[in-house]
Order: structure tokens, then sequence, then C-alpha cells
């Protein structure tokens, strides 16, 4: 069995952004593993611009993002195996692996950092009625096929969901010459991104429809038409709104969910809010010495912070490795502090803090559950406010943060709990 | 001249024509889809039932039990996966035990093995999620879960390798008496054949009355279905079955072979019998039916939602047989629950029918076995890893949920009956059946189609038809002349 000190599971930007870190941190033997042709995962058919406006401080597209990490980890010498797919991790970090030049391998890795990215939510997740003919993709396999094949899946378009990848779908159909009728949204706000919905659909004059959703899919071998129906604060369609539009094609963008089968495989806990595993101050899981990091454990909005938290990852899984090797053994971890988010704040990754081990400061990300307006990000060390941030919008589509700092929490004597709240002005 | 024609590339029609096949014959099944196992037998629940249900002496009871018997050898012969997994009629009072006792007796008397009562106590350590009303449970031992789909190919590929012929994308428009026997008009031209035999499921009706004085009558009773993710695969290992009602067995909980967790079918009689679409109503209806069955039960799983049409006759029975006043005319029709279980049974009785009409003797060269795809997860790891070494293709992941290789696609494609659809590869190896639902797999199963075949990207389908997947070019590649691949120098516009 081939042994690496660090094995990632994904090529991503979270497992590039990993990789990276682990090298400059002083472990010399990193491996990621790829099922794609290519690195950069699902980057390479992101075509539009956007990326690096915080990690380089200009607008690169999704390719360009990607190549600079790839160049970087080739520079550093990172081994990486292409079309390999990862079939299985067992608890004591021994990886089975499948490919068609390697066949079937198992390596053993002194650490472990999942990097498998996220998946569509599809049709039959939503349990949308009506016939189930082609024309019906998600919004990514589409971006895929319109970006990297060359094909179009559609000429007449109904989107349903507004999430980025569907908001930039909107436009990139319509640059392409396919009619994009309507984009409909369940909730009675996007989940995307702001600047994507006045750049992709304001500004092609695409309408979207909020507290909308389909209720039927005609056609029984290519799409022919959906009916929308207003929904209403129960979720449930309100009679006489129903709405037939015609169309080829129903573009899906109605959520990600974090792949974690291996994880859940190998046993690591995984949170029921973010369906990614549950990890410690050094994106650790449950299990020792694996590590998560990027859309597998939350679903980010922007790929800057994916690189930023998988820095960190890479980073605490070097040190575990190295630590190992040194002999130093002691595990001083420290009181440990929970973590959580309440009164509009869904989760919090991490959600528990070792105290010893972290470092000077923490970034402590999360999402709202609702659209706020006028309010306040209050952090609570037990039940002392110790910081207010004011904001003028927050809302679910882009992720919210705060940086704890060590030297607080080590003066806040006792604590055991750290509340993050939205609270009104 | 065609000894016989069989009208549906179903269960049915697939049994019959391989059972045909045991014989001398020049014979054709006759499809009006692009493939095998595109109707009913595509969109059911996929049990092998025990054989307690029908009414003593009916067909329906008879070829249910036989039928039942002939699966494991049948699966061992054809490769399709199949298992005993036992099922649990429930009850959720104690007027229901008398249902209960009632079906027992009756299952007996089928010839039904092993039947038993069992009390709430010992059913909750067989099932620990039952619901709460749970009193008690009909158990049956022989009771199975099997793949429709790769029963049906299985039925189809061994038909067509012991030379039965099959024409696909042919639709049956009329069958007209003529001396000698019929002349089958399709659109793809007319057929003259010494014998037909009517496997057309809710079309039945449709051929049988074209020949016969004495008419039948199909309805489409439409069942839906949501199938949940792998995860929750063993929330119930039994199926759990409802006392059944008038119009049919009620809505079980089960297990696929394949490990996900089915819930289904509702049953509402319906007009249109084309008309498999899912309704809210209907979905809305089958989740809170499972409801009395299971608690808790982790809707939010599901990955799809489908529904089939059953066919059923009038009389509530299996018409089998030379139809009155049309010799050489032999139905299998109104064939509904129990029909999946009773096809191999059909096929024996149906053939030796035929065969006995037509004179036929036996086919010395008839092979009895067919080896299906690998089943590489049911490998060991240095089974796999030989395989892979053998054939590099078997280690190339292309659908990631359900962990199918190029190898395996490319086998679906170079078969008997080959694929040539994402679905004809998905119900051959379940690429694009998982929780992604093809979401990451089907741009790169068509260019496996694309390449084996061969086709063009433009007419690679979902299912055949007007079921195209992508309707042109992007803008800069859309004009005469540009290659395939947009990547090449060759497609800049001039």
């Amino acid at each position: 069995m081939r042994e690496y000190d660090i094995v990632i599971v994904g090529g991503g930007p979270a497992g590039l952004a990993a990789a990276i870190s682990a090298k400059e941190n002083g472990v010399s033997d990193v491996l990621i593993l790829e099922r794609d042709k290519e690195l950069g995962g699902i980057l390479n058919q992101c075509i539009h611009n956007g990326f690096g406006l915080h990690t380089f401080k200009e607008e690169l597209t999704g390719p360009e993002y990607a190549a600079r990490f790839i160049k970087k980890a080739i520079e550093l010498n990172v081994e990486y195996k292409l079309n390999t797919m990862v079939a299985d991790i067992s608890k004591d970090r021994v990886i089975t692996a499948i490919s068609r030049e390697d066949g079937l391998i198992q390596i053993k890795a002194g650490a472990i950092v999942l990097a498998m990215g996220c998946r569509e939510r599809p049709r039959g997740a939503l349990n949308i009625p009506g016939y189930r003919p082609a024309g019906i993709f998600s919004a990514g396999t589409a971006q895929r096929l319109v970006n990297m094949e060359g094909y179009m899946p559609g000429r007449e378009v109904v989107i349903l969901g507004s999430g980025d990848i569907g908001l930039i779908m909107a436009r990139r159909m319509t640059l392409e010459g396919a009619k994009v009728k309507v984009v409909a949204e369940l909730m009675p706000y996007s989940g995307g991104l702001k600047r994507n919905i006045v750049q992709c659909l304001d500004d092609f004059g695409i309408p979207l429809k909020l507290s909308h959703t389909v209720i039927d899919i005609d056609g029984k071998e290519r799409v022919k038409g959906v009916t929308l129906a207003q929904v209403g604060p129960d979720g449930k369609p309100v009679p006489g709104t129903q709405e037939y539009i015609s169309c080829d094609t129903l573009l899906l963008s109605v959520g990600l969910l974090p792949e974690n089968e291996l994880s859940r495989g190998a046993g690591v806990a995984l949170s029921p809010v973010t369906n990614g595993p549950v990890v410690n101050e050094s994106l650790e899981t449950s299990l020792d010495g694996i590590f998560a990091c990027g859309n597998v454990l939350h679903v980010h909005d922007l790929v800057d912070y994916v690189s930023e938290e998988a820095h960190m990852a890479g980073k605490n899984a070097a040190r575990y490795v190295l630590d190992k090797k040194s002999g130093n053994t002691s595990d001083s971890r420290g009181p440990v502090i929970t973590l959580k988010g309440e009164n509009g704040v869904r989760y919090t990754v991490p959600s528990m803090i070792f105290t010893d081990r972290m470092e000077e400061t923490l970034t402590v990300r999360f999402r709202v559950s609702n659209v706020f307006k006028d309010a306040a990000i209050c952090t609570y060390f037990g039940d002392t406010c110790v910081s207010r941030r004011k904001k003028r919008v927050l809302a679910p589509g882009e992720m919210e943060n705060i940086i704890l700092k060590k030297k607080d929490i080590k003066a806040a004597e006792g604590l055991s709990c750290i509340t993050i709240r939205i609270e009104q002005q | 001249m065609y000894d016989a024609v069989i009208i549906g590339a179903g269960v049915v029609g697939c049994a019959i024509a391989r059972e045909l096949s045991r014989f001398q014959v020049n014979a054709c099944v006759i499809e009006k889809e692009e493939d095998v196992c595109c109707g009913t037998s595509k969109a059911n629940s996929a049990i092998v039932h025990a054989g307690f249900d029908a009414e003593n002496g009916t067909l329906k009871a008879k070829l249910n039990v036989e039928g039942n018997k002939m699966m494991e050898v049948l699966a061992r012969q054809l490769d399709f996966p199949f298992r005993r997994n036992g099922s649990l009629v429930i009850c959720t009072d104690e007027d229901g035990i008398k249902g209960l006792e009632t079906l027992k007796a009756r299952g007996e008397k089928n010839g039904v093995p092993g039947l038993e009562i069992k009390g709430r106590e010992e059913l909750l350590e067989m099932e620990p999620n039952l619901s709460d009303q749970v009193v008690a449970a009909l158990y049956a031992p022989t009771g199975g879960i099997v793949c429709p789909f790769n029963l049906t190919i299985a039925l189809a590929e061994n038909a067509a390798v012991n030379g039965i012929e099959f024409r696909l994308n042919t639709e049956v428009t009329g069958v007209f008496p003529e001396a000698g026997g019929y002349k089958v008009t399709t659109s793809n031209g007319d057929i003259q054949t010494r014998a037909v035999i009517n496997a057309a499921g809710v079309y039945a009706d449709r051929f049988h009355n074209m020949v016969s004085s004495r008419k039948l009558h199909i309805t489409a009773r439409k069942g839906e279905y949501c199938l949940l993710d792998k995860t929750v695969g063993n929330y119930v290992s039994h199926t759990i079955f409802q006392l059944p009602g008038p119009m049919g067995k009620g809505v079980l909980v089960t297990p696929t072979i394949h490990g996900n967790l089915l819930v289904g079918p509702t049953a509402v009689d319906t007009p249109d019998k084309e008309a498999t679409n899912t309704t809210r109503e209907g979905l809305d209806t089958l989740i809170a039916k499972a409801g009395q069955s299971v608690k808790n039960l982790p809707i939010r799983q599901v990955i799809t939602s489908f529904a089939g049409l059953r066919a059923h006759e009038d009389g509530d029975e299996f018409i089998i047989g030379e139809a009155e006043g049309a010799p050489g005319f032999f139905d299998a029709a109104g064939i509904e629950s129990p029909g999946l279980t009773s096809a191999p049974a059909i096929g024996v009785m149906a053939a030796k029918m035929v065969a006995e009409f037509l004179g036929l003797s036996d086919n010395p060269q008839f092979c009895e076995t067919r080896k299906g795809i690998p089943h590489l997860d049911d490998m060991d790891f240095e089974q796999r890893a030989a395989l892979i070494r053998e054939n590099p293709a078997y280690g190339n992941i292309i659908c990631r949920c359900e962990m199918i290789s190029e190898g395996e696609i490319m086998d679906a494609i170079h078969r008997p009956l080959g694929a040539r659809s994402l679905d004809g590869v998905k119900r051959r190896t379940r690429a694009g059946m998982g929780r992604c639902q093809a979401g990451f797999c089907s741009p790169r199963t068509m260019e496996i189609l694309e390449r084996e075949v061969p086709l063009s990207m433009m007419e690679i389908t979902k299912c055949g038809g007007d079921s195209k997947i992508v309707l042109g070019r992007n803008k800069e590649l859309d004009h005469p002349g540009c290659s395939q691949q947009p990547d090449q120098q060759a497609c800049s516009k001039q």
C-alpha cells in the first residue's frame, strides 16, 4: 500500500488551496485525488468573470482563477492523480480509489483533507410533479454542456431557482441566443448574490418572479412547457395563480448539497443544517486526522472564501502530520468552547473551539436564515454581548463571518459557549 | 412469413419470446418504443409477490406462485439481481387481523409456503421503524425484490441470442386475419405471420378487439411512486404492504434490490394510456399513506418520483389464451400486479399454447443462460482489481453516485439489443439512477454513446423519439463545416 503524509480528496479550488498550504507548511508528501480529467473542479466550466476579487484584487474567470492555483501546486510539486474516483475512506485513513490507469488501489494517509465539493439538487429531490421528458437540466449540467462541450441544451428556457448558477446560466443562455422567459424563485428573496441578479437578469430584461414555483411539467418526450404558480407563506401554491409557460427547457438552480457520501462512509459526524462535517477550529472533523474544507464542508458563495478556508485546513493537516512525526503527541487541546448560531444564524463553521489549538484569530463563517434589513451581527460570550456589527442588509444568499481573537477568548474565564445572533437595530 | 409475432417488448412479451425460443421458430417482437422495458415493466413496485393476494383458482394466483418459484433459477440462468427479502402485510387495528387470516388461508390454498401471522413485538424486532399503529402482520418469507429492468432485458437478450428478432421503434397499427394467419400492419411496413401474441400492456384491448368478437376492456390504472436515497435504503428490510383494498394492494414501503427505498403506488384510473405523469395529489397521497406503515418516513431523501400504468382488465384477471373467434391470436392481457412476478410463468404458458398451435419442435441450439454486465458491486477488492487490469475501462468511473464505469456503459451499448439512449444505458447499468439523477454523468455518458454507437451528440436522446438532449451548437460553432470539438482551431468562424 502506498503511503502519503496528506491525501486530499478533490482537486477543485478547495483541494488545490489545501495542497498548496500543506506544502508551504512543511509537508513534502501531498497527493491530490481528482475524479475529473483535469484539476480545477467546477471552476473550469465557470467561464464568467468575478472570481478572485478578494484573493487577487482583480476580476478573473473561473478557469483563470483555477489556473493560478494549479500553477502554484505544480511549482510546489504537489502530486496528483486525475480520472481517479475515491470509492471509500476508512476511519483509519485508508483510501480506496479507482482509475483506468492505476486500477483499484489503496493508499494510507497520515491525514486526509476532504474537498469533494457539492452537487446540485435534482428535480426529483423537489418532487415536482409532471412528466419526465428530456430538457430538464440542473443549471450546472447545462453550464457544462454549453461552456465545455459547446452544445445548447435548449432554445426557450424557464429557470426554477435563483441560485447563482441559475442566474449565471440565464445570462449565458441569452448570450447564446436562447430566450430565457422567466426565473422563478420559491422564496420571497433570491438565493443568489445581488450582483448576479443585476448583471444576469436585470441587464437582460429577464423577469424574476419571487414566491413562485413550477407545479407541473408538460411534454412526454421533450419539455413542452411548465406551469408556474405563486406560493403563499405556507409554501403551497395559491389557487388561481397558475400560468402555463411554453418552453423546451427547464433549468433547475434549487440548491447545492455538500457531497459527503465518502465522509458518511468513514463515519464522520455530519451537521443536519449544512449537510457537511461538524468541524472544530482546525477544520478537523469528528475523526482524528480527517479535515474538511470548501463546499463539502458548507456551501460557499465566493470561491475566495473557499480558498481561504482550504488554506487553513491544509495548514492544520500539516501541523497534525508534523506533530505526529516529531513525536509531539501531548495533544493539548485546552478547554472546549461551543459555537452556535441563533436568532437568524443558521449554523456556524466551525462549531467548536479547542482554545489551545486556536490561532491568534479565527474566522467563523455562517449564513442567515432570512433577509434582514438594518440589523446587527451580535457575538455573545456566554450571556455577554462582546461585539455588534451593523449591516444594512443580510441575505441567505451571502455568507457572513465574524473574527474571534484568541486573546479575547483566553481573557474570558470559564467561557464555554459563544453565540452569534442577528438583532434588529 | 413469420411463425409468430409478439406485440410488446415488456416483461411479458420478452418472457414469452424467451420461452418461444426454446422451439424452432421464426418469430419477432414488435415494440413501439426505442428499447425493451419502456412501459409498465419499467415503472412498478419491482416486487416478487409471494402469492396470497389473488383469489383461489385464478390464473393470477397460479401464475404468481409459479413465477415466484421460478425466479431463483431464472435469476441464476439469466444473471439478474433477485433476493427474497420477505414481505409483511400490516394491519393497524384488531379487525384487520381477520383480514390477515383470510389472506393467510387464501395464500396457503394458493400454495404459498411459510405464511405466518406475527404480533407487534416480534414485528418490531424485524422492523423497528414500523408505525405505532401496526398491530400485526402477515409474514411471507418467499416475497422478494428484483430489478425489473434487468429481468426484462435479460429475457429479451436471451431471446435475441436464441434467434428471436426484435423490431424496435415500430408501432403496430392493425391486425387483420387472412388466409393462413394474420397481417400485422406497422409504422414500418406490413408483416405476415401465422400467429400473433398480444402482450401490448395497456393497449392489449385495442389489438384483441381488432380480431375477436368477445371484447376486452383494459383500463390504465396509474401508480405513482417516490424513490428514496440509498442512505435510507435500509429503513425497512422487508417489503411492507398494507391490507389490500378494492383498488389494489395499498401503498408499500420496500427496499429495492439496488438498496434504495421505494414508496408507492397510488391507484387512480386514467383515460389517457400515456399519462405517466406524477401529480401533486398522487405524491401527497402516497406519502401520507406510507406513514401508516412506517413512522417518520424520511421523505426528504427522495431522489425521484415516477408513475406507471397498470393494465387493469374489467374482470380483474389475467387473460391468457387464444382469443375467441381468432385462431392463432393469443392474448397475454390484463397483466397487472402480480404481473412482474408471474411473467416467467406466463411466458411458459403462452409459449406452450403457441408452440402447440404451430406444431413447433424443440430448438436443439437453445441456450438457457445469459451473462449480464459484470456486477462490480458484488465483487471483492481482488476480483475488481483483476477485472480492471484486464479491461481498464472498468476503472473509469462515469456515474459517481452509483459508481458505474465506462466499461459497464460500453457493455450496455454493445450487448445484444444494446442501449441507444441515456435511459437505455441507465436501465442496464444504473448510470444516472443515483442521487444526482444524471446531473454529472449525462454529458459523459453522451460522449460514450457518441463514440460507441456511434451517434452525433445532436441525435442522442433520453428515451428515443423527440427526446433529444441538446438542441444545437453554441453560436460560434453553429455553422456548416464546423467540426465536432469546440476546442479545435477549425471551429473558429472565418
